[in-house]
């Protein structure tokens, strides 16, 4: 599904390279986790998968199912079913929630060729996912994301997530600033999403996550490269031994 | 002098002039109101109109910037638009005339031109200061327009919506409004074309809050794009009165609103908040002089341009704070989204303070729209120009939002979101 090639990437302004000669290759149907010390670039690659302006890809190649987006914005990514969930996701003053969740739903469709939805069927939509995500609803009738507590912030993009029913799925730190009651109820949207024709990047610190959303592979990600591929046994090493053996080993 | 005074007399000022001298015979008026008129037109001709090398008209250098009137002939308007909130009680005034036989529940309606032929109009038709361009051609030629008075106590639930329609033409409105101590009510002032052509337009409103009185004033002007608009509010704030005043400019091809306010009683709060929506090729200019003349008063200013094309936007806003006017708390700010590289906002607060116990401020920023904001919603499958609309609208909806009343709310948010769909 998701196939990266030695991809280079810096930042537009000035110049800084930050992902370096990375290859990642992420099936349909799989769980793959993204661990690595901070500042390695995980949100970086997160930002460039999902088309973010302020990153040049100088070299390589990202396919999704076969073709390059590299030449796609972030709309038409997210149109073809590209999603990332931030690890800060910004607040957007004036913009109201519900108008904001009916707009991207219908403009994906509209972009996919398919029909807008009905009002009422949208609002059952929302309703319902944002019960299961223990949501409140008062929340939804606030601006995006304006005052939301952190965690609530987190449990706001999983429920765009399940509204809008992505197939690559990016999850950037989604579990930090998350209560332990919160983090089961994420995971639990996360694997409700779980599907043959659906991948989930899961970037995150904790092997906590992990125990919740089990991945089928752990990568390891440094100084702007994968330096380390394995299963989910991977994760315990790293829980348990940190990043020096590995680095010590890829160095 | 007078001789090279009509060397330079350009071709709006010689139309005015002329339409004047045509129109004199039928104007509405007493003694008075003639001589007050032939007063404001001497001072028209031996004046002209200003250029930018008069202060207050600086931005707006009218006598360049109005290179014609339209001809004044009459039109018919006969459709009543549906008023923004539903349930509102509608008067109406076509190409300058009010209607007959009008009538609000609870409040006193006459006629602008009975005032006129009178005589009680003459005073409230003298200018505010040299520099009352507005007042003295509205001064000279206005027919029409409604007198309202809100009896003290009464509580108008309902919108009261004073339709100023027009076809081309020349169109000359006032409407002198009084609330009485303690009343409550909301006026929206709506300034619409209902003909495609070319029509130059002025309008005074002149309203007095007395003590306690509680009012939503909103000025809705969505002019035609050949339009010339010259609008004027003149504001007395009473004992412990609160004025919500909203300006929404989403039309006209030159406009001009000015607001003159005196903050004349103690106690009493004005907030004012402004959307200026500019594109194509116009000129608008909002002006504020706002006095606050007594002790424990505060006001705030918030105005939000949106400016597309090669628009002109100018934002005139003094403050002045009197010796005696201590504990004067006034706040204005002044922020602009530049949507175009020759899109233009000049922006000019001031503050002239002789109180020394006061807490006053200005700001005035120019930015483009957040690309943090509008990456997240095109992150989302929102498409870049959708996106950068629904930031815009956001942008000045905030303002809008702040009023109490939902369908109001719903009204303004739908008049700016189809502005910006045309322009955006
Ligand atoms: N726009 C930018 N401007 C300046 N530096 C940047 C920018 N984007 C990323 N960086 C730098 O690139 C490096 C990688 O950042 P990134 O946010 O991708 O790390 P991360 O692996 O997500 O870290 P963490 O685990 O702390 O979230 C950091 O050193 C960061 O400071
Ligand atoms: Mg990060």
């Amino acid at each position: 599904m998701l196939e990266i090639k030695n991809l280079h990437a810096r930042i537009a302004e000035d110049g800084t390279e930050i992902i370096r000669g990375l290859n990642l290759t992420v099936k349909a149907g799989e769980v793959a986790a993204i661990m690595g010390p901070n500042g390695s670039g995980k949100s970086t690659l997160s930002y460039i998968l999902s088309g973010r302006e302020d990153y040049e890809v100088t070299d390589g190649e990202i396919l999704y199912n076969g073709e390059s987006i590299l030449e796609l914005d972030p709309a038409e990514r997210a149109a073809k079913g590209i999603f990332l969930a931030f690890q800060y996701p910004v607040e957007i003053p004036g913009v109201a929630t519900m108008q904001f969740l009916k707009v991207a739903m219908n403009e994906q469709r509209k972009a996919r060729g398919e029909a807008e939805l009905t009002t009422p069927d949208f609002i059952r939509r929302v309703k319902e996912s944002a019960a299961e995500l223990k949501i409140n609803p008062d929340m939804l009738k606030r601006p995006l994301n304006v005052g939301f507590s952190g965690g609530e912030k987190k449990r706001a993009e999983i429920l765009q997530m399940a509204l809008l029913e992505p197939k690559l799925c990016v999850l950037d730190e989604t579990d930090s600033g998350l209560d332990i009651d919160a983090l089961k109820i994420v995971a639990d949207g996360v694997n409700a999403l779980r599907s043959p024709d659906r991948a989930v990047i899961v970037i995150t610190h904790y092997q906590r996550l992990l125990d919740y959303i089990v991945p089928d592979t752990v990568h390891v990600l440094y100084k702007g490269q994968i330096i380390r591929t394995g299963d989910k046994s991977l994760a315990h090493e790293l829980e348990a031994n940190g990043y020096a053996d590995i680095i010590g080993e890829a160095a | 002098m007078n001789m090279q005074t009509t060397a330079r007399q350009t071709a709006a000022e010689a139309a005015l002039i002329e339409a004047f001298n045509a129109q004199v015979g039928e104007l509405p008026g007493n003694g008075a109101v003639i001589s007050a008129r032939d007063r404001l037109v001497d001072d028209l001709k031996s004046n002209g109109l200003p250029t930018r090398r008069i202060e207050a008209w600086h931005y707006t250098d009218l006598k360049t910037l109005l290179r014609a009137i339209p001809a004044a002939v009459p039109a018919a308007v006969v459709d009543t638009p549906e008023p923004l909130v539903a349930g509102s009680a509608v008067i109406t005034t076509r190409h300058g005339l009010a209607d007959q036989k009008v009538g609000i529940g609870g409040v006193l309606v006459n006629a602008f031109s009975d005032m006129l032929s009178e005589g009680t109009a003459a005073p409230g038709l003298s200018v505010i200061d040299r520099d009352d361009t507005i007042g003295k051609i509205n001064g000279s030629f206005v027919r029409d327009g409604y007198v309202l008075e809100f009896p003290a106590d009464a509580t108008i639930e309902k919108p009261v919506e004073i339709q100023v329609l027009h076809g081309d033409g020349q169109v000359h409105t006032r409407f002198p409004v009084s609330f009485g101590a303690g009343s409550k009510a909301t006026v929206i002032e709506r300034h619409l074309p209902t003909a495609k052509g070319e029509a130059f337009v002025t309008s005074v409103s002149d309203i007095s809050l007395e003590d306690g009185a509680d009012v939503t004033w909103i000025i809705v002007q969505q002019q035609g794009a050949a339009d010339t608009h010259l609008g004027q509010l003149r504001v007395r704030v009473g004992s412990n009165a609160k004025l919500r005043l909203y300006v929404i400019n989403a039309g006209g091809r030159l406009v001009r609103q000015e607001l003159r306010i005196d903050v004349a009683g103690e106690g009493s709060d004005l907030q004012l908040r402004g959307v200026n929506l500019l594109g194509g090729e116009t000129h608008t200019d909002v002006t504020l002089v706002l006095g606050h003349h007594v002790p424990n008063t505060t006001s705030t200013e918030i105005f939000r341009n949106v400016v597309f094309d090669r628009a002109r936007g100018v934002f005139q806003g003094m403050i002045k704070v009197a010796l005696d006017a201590q504990k004067t708390d006034a706040r204005m700010a002044c922020n602009t989204l530049l949507m175009s590289d020759e899109a233009e906002f000049s922006a000019k607060p001031e503050l002239e303070i002789f109180a020394d116990d006061v807490q006053c401020g200005h700001g005035a920023t120019v930015a483009d729209i957040d690309a943090n904001h509008l990456y997240y919603l095109m992150a989302r499958g929102v498409p870049r120009n959708t996106g950068r609309a629904m930031l815009v609208n956001a942008f000045v909806a905030e303002i809008v939002e702040e009023l109490e009343d939902g369908q109001l709310v719903e009204a303004l948010e739908a008049i700016i979101s189809s502005w910006l769909e045309r322009h955006a």
